[in-house]
């Protein structure tokens, strides 16, 4: 069963923006997108390990704000011609909380 | 609801690409059926020329192999050609019987080539230069060896001749003019390129009237007018490309030398659109693939029922596809009365260019032997741009201005070898970008960027790879600049958006994208940031600043590092530091523990290896001994370099540094189109550097010079002088109102230098000797700084936007998960 962990209110992460989560040992980057559907991925890069969360968000995606990779945030995949993936985790918002899981989710082929 | 039904005829690359494109933007709107009278999926024509020559293999020039338009649904139907539209009951019949209802068609049908109806015509063995089975047949005629007669001496038949060549052929070429590619060359370049293809084996008789094809069952020579005769086992006829349009006339579609079309590529029947070869645009028919791929975009952005772009005509350019020959032409290279001409020539070299200028504009270019220039030339041809500040130097081109790093690439980027570094920033060899394009089929620069990265970075070897895509697919390949858009969230450019923003006074980004009609719900990384600076800088009281549409660095108010680090660099004005505000600096360093600071290029300290939760802290101290953000890291006003001047100096004039104090004073905060320097000399000597930055200032006995549009950066550029004036009260309305004119109409991430080299050093003269003007812009640039002026670090040291720094911990249970 999946462990849910409230983290935050939706409102405290900006729309089209993010916030970071802090684990042990490396950090999640939660998005907000305009029409507040929230992402979770492990906050590096696929390409160079660019803290993702400090990107620009447009869309379902995230610009890497080092060399302009574009994420895809429901899946973690670089978007072509890019390849590579940034593990993402389960999210959901529930009564206006945002819920993370760190269970890595399987990465879709 | 069923699909609307789209049919194309004609599988070449004019329809496909705009395939392509209606894909991009509408992939789910229609059923497409493709109809081809050749037997092959979408390939590569242009690339037939290297195919001949044996260079490449067919399989290598496919576009779009049999599973593409499985994928996408598409029907292809080929090798049958359409040999009937009816337009009543909306149909096409193919040759088979086939037929096909249509909701919108789009005929792409090409061109065909210019068979000379001469006596012999028709005998097996001559053969024009237009498809795969065209060059099959050569293939299997130069296996025999023997003789060629390649008829017409421009750039199709040049690139015949030598691919027989290269296959064994004994090849002559007859010309009816006087000299080769007269559509392209003058007489010296013509004469040029004779000589080094004669070297290669080639012969060559020009004034050359054919009268007569001889042979029984197949050519056996040819006659010409003066009545010489030539053997010959193989006739290729290039003399020229006729449009194919007895399909749309038979349809009673109006056609002239084309097919009609208007700037949205619609025939006289709305419902039919056109494009490539087979198509007449305001009075042109175009026969190179660059405009074509405009007309595609164009017709799928209206095929999608977007209706919003509009085709206005292209500039083409050329390039001679035969390799180890450099050629490149654009424009009008004959020169008219008025215009004047540039000559660089170099025999012993093989080297000759000739720019033709009118009213200090490039009206055409020619090269021969060095041509990496040629896309530079093309693109400052095709923005109109004003060159009289380059003249000097423009002959010898782009990177004697100045260019970091790749000047001496050499003449001839196809002859570096494939380990060569072209991108600098990227770490991409001329190999790969080679391997990208041949193998993945580009025709764009942004298509190479995307595959390779190159050129993604800096720029600064943008022309390189121009070079290296422009020698591979042979001609000028991109949009008139100004018309670019600005991404492709849009179909519309800087300037429109610059104009429009003003115009129709939207002042929030919602009414910008709903207005200009985004295709995409919020905008990109590239058009966002962009948008922003606009409204901001048109707006200065109402808009709102958005956070989300700025990069991080501007965002965090520090620059981001490698390692995803932050550094600070607090403002020291004119130069200036006193010993508290030095203490406070080693202060925080010791508190925050910053493992290293600098003292950098702009005479300030950066502190590098930041934490960016610790930032608000960091700045909170440095705000308490009085320092200000230094905006090193946005597009904004960074520094105002200074020298000692007169108080110290034994050669100073003027107290250069007081000045350089009031200038930042005047200036800081500014938000840019990019970053913005300046410079305050104390006199000639010019210590302070003040003639590579934005705005520099340069003090003598009498007063002060003034200086625009320098660059320190990628490629150097020195300033222009704007003027001279007297007092500092000048120089400082000077600055301003210079200043607002760069912030109200340079393209968003255009720096001074090219900003004044696209518009002219006499536009901004005109602009800011006019008094009224020169105070009206000066005010409107003050006002602007009222809401500017505002030190981010303090607002954020008090909590603003303090989410951007507070990482969110998980809850004590769970604190231990995550760990690996
Ligand atoms: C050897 C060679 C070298 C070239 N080099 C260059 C170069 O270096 N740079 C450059 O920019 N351009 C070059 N060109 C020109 C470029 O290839 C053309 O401009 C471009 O291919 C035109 O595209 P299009 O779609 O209009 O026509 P095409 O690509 O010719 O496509 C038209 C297609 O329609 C098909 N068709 C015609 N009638 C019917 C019908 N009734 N039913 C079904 N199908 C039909 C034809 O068979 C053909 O496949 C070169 C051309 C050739 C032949
Ligand atoms: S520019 Fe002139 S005044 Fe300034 S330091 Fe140099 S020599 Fe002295
Ligand atoms: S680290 Fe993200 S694009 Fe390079």
């Amino acid at each position: 069963m999946t462990h849910w962990i409230d983290i935050a209110a939706l409102t405290d992460i900006p729309k089209l923006g993010s916030r970071v989560v802090k684990t042990q040992s490396f950090d999640i980057a939660l998005f907000r997108t305009a029409s507040d559907q929230v992402f979770a991925l492990r906050d590096e890069c696929p390409h160079r390990r660019g803290p993702l969360s400090q990107g620009i968000v447009h869309d379902t995606t995230v610009t890497c704000p080092l060399h302009n990779w574009k994420i895809d945030l429901s899946s973690g995949q670089a978007k072509a011609p890019d390849v590579g993936c940034a593990p993402s985790y389960p999210v959901k918002v529930e009564n206006g909380r945002v819920l993370l899981s760190l269970q890595e989710m399987a990465q879709a082929a | 609801m069923s699909k609307e039904k789209l049919v194309l005829i004609g599988n070449g690359m004019a329809g496909v690409r705009t395939l392509e494109e209606l894909i991009k933007l509408a992939p789910e709107s229609y059923q497409i059926s493709v109809f081809g009278a050749e037997p092959h999926p979408n390939y590569n024509r242009i690339m037939l020329s290297p195919v001949l020559a044996g260079e490449k293999g067919l399989s290598d020039i496919i576009l779009n192999d049999h599973a593409w338009y499985a994928e996408q649904g598409i029907e292809l139907i080929s090798g049958d050609a359409v040999v009937r539209i009816d337009r009543v009951r909306r149909r096409v019949i193919a040759t088979s019987g086939r037929e096909q209802a249509y909701d919108r068609l789009l005929i792409a049908t090409g061109a065909r080539p210019l068979i000379i109806p001469l006596p012999g015509h028709e005998l097996p063995g001559v053969i024009g230069f237009r498809d795969i089975a065209d060059v099959e047949y050569m293939l299997q005629a130069a296996k025999q060896g023997g003789k060629a007669v390649v008829i017409g001496g421009g750039l199709l038949g040049l690139e015949a001749a030598n691919g027989l060549l290269k296959k064994g052929m004994a090849v002559t070429v007859l010309h009816l003019m006087d000299r080769l590619m007269e559509r392209q060359l003058d007489r010296a370049a013509a004469g040029l390129l004779q000589a080094s293809l004669e070297q290669r084996g080639l012969a060559f008789l020009l004034q050359a009237q054919t009268a007569e094809i001889l042979g029984d069952d197949r050519v056996r020579a040819v006659r010409l007018a003066d009545g010489r005769r030539l053997e010959a086992d193989l006739v290729v006829m290039a003399v020229g490309i006729r449009p194919n349009i007895e399909l749309a006339q038979d349809a009673g579609i109006y056609c002239e030398r084309g097919i009609r079309v208007s700037d949205t590529l619609q025939t006289f029947d709305p419902r039919i659109y056109a494009v490539g070869e087979c198509v007449q645009h305001r009075g042109t028919c175009y026969g190179l693939v660059a405009p074509l791929f405009e007309q595609a975009k164009v017709a799928a952005n209206h095929l999608a029922h977007l209706g919003i772009a509009r085709y206005e005509g292209s500039a083409t350019s050329t390039r001679l596809k035969v390799s180890g020959i450099e050629l490149f032409s654009a424009g009008e290279f004959n020169e008219g009365e008025g215009d004047e001409t540039l000559l660089l020539q170099d025999p012993a070299a093989g080297v000759y260019k000739k720019l033709v200028l009118r009213d200090n504009r490039i009206k055409g270019a020619l090269l021969y032997g060095d041509t990496l220039d040629g896309s530079w030339y093309f693109s400052l041809l095709r923005e109109g741009a004003d060159v009289s500040d380059l003249r000097k130097t423009l002959l010898f081109g782009q990177h004697n201005l100045g260019d970091a790093g790749h000047g001496d690439a050499g003449a001839n980027v196809m002859s570096l070898p494939d380990s060569a570094e072209i991108c600098g920033c990227n770490g991409v060899c001329k190999g790969d970008i080679v391997k990208a394009i041949t193998s993945k089929g580009l025709f764009t620069l942004a298509e190479v960027q995307a595959h390779t990265k190159a050129s993604s970075s800096c720029g600064s070897c943008t022309g390189l790879v121009e070079a290296i895509l422009s020698s591979l697919v042979g001609e000028g390949y991109s949009v008139k600049p100004s018309q670019k858009p600005l991404c492709a969230c849009t179909d519309y450019s800087h300037d429109d958006l610059i104009k429009g923003i003003q115009q129709h006074q939207l002042k929030d980004m919602a009414a910008v994208r709903q207005f200009f009609e985004w295709k995409t719900p919020d905008g990109c990384a590239s058009c966002r940031p962009a948008l922003n600076y606009y409204l901001l800088a048109r707006w200065p009281g109402d808009y709102r600043d958005d956070a989300q549409s700025r990069f991080i660095n501007e965002r965090a108010h520090g620059n981001i590092q490698k390692d995803g680090t932050y550094s600070v660099v607090p403002r020291m004005f004119g130069g200036l530091c006193t010993p508290a505000e030095l203490r406070a600096i080693a202060d925080v360093c010791d508190t925050y523990q910053v493992p290293e600071m600098k003292v950098t290029g702009g005479q300030r300290i950066d502190l590098f290896g930041i934490k960016k939760e610790d930032l608000p802290a960091i700045w909170a101290d440095l705000s308490r001994a009085g320092m200000v953000s230094g905006h090193a890291y946005g597009k904004a006003l960074r520094t105002c370099k200074t020298c000692a001047g007169k108080t110290w100096c034994r050669f100073g004039t003027q107290d250069s540094t007081g000045l350089g104090v009031k200038l930042e004073q005047l200036t800081w905060g500014s938000w840019m189109p990019h970053k913005f320097k300046l410079a305050v000399s104390g006199c000639p000597r010019n210590c302070a550097e003040a003639t590579i930055k934005d705005f520099g200032v340069v003090c003598v006995e009498s007063g002060y010079e003034l200086h625009i549009g320098g660059n320190g950066g990628i490629k150097v550029r020195v300033t222009d002088l704007l003027c001279k004036v007297e007092t500092e009260e000048q120089v400082l309305e000077y600055c301003a109102a210079f200043t607002q004119k760069y912030r109200e109409e340079a393209r968003y991430l255009e720096r001074t230098a090219p900003w004044v080299e696209r518009v002219g050093l006499q536009y901004i003269k005109d602009a800011l000797f006019d008094p009224a003007q020169r105070q009206a812009l000066a005010e409107r640039f003050r006002y602007a700084q009222q809401f500017a002026q505002i030190d981010p670090w303090k607002e954020r040291a008090e909590g603003a936007q303090a989410h951007e720094f507070n990482k969110i911990a998980l809850p004590a249970r769970d604190a231990g998960l995550g760990i690996r």
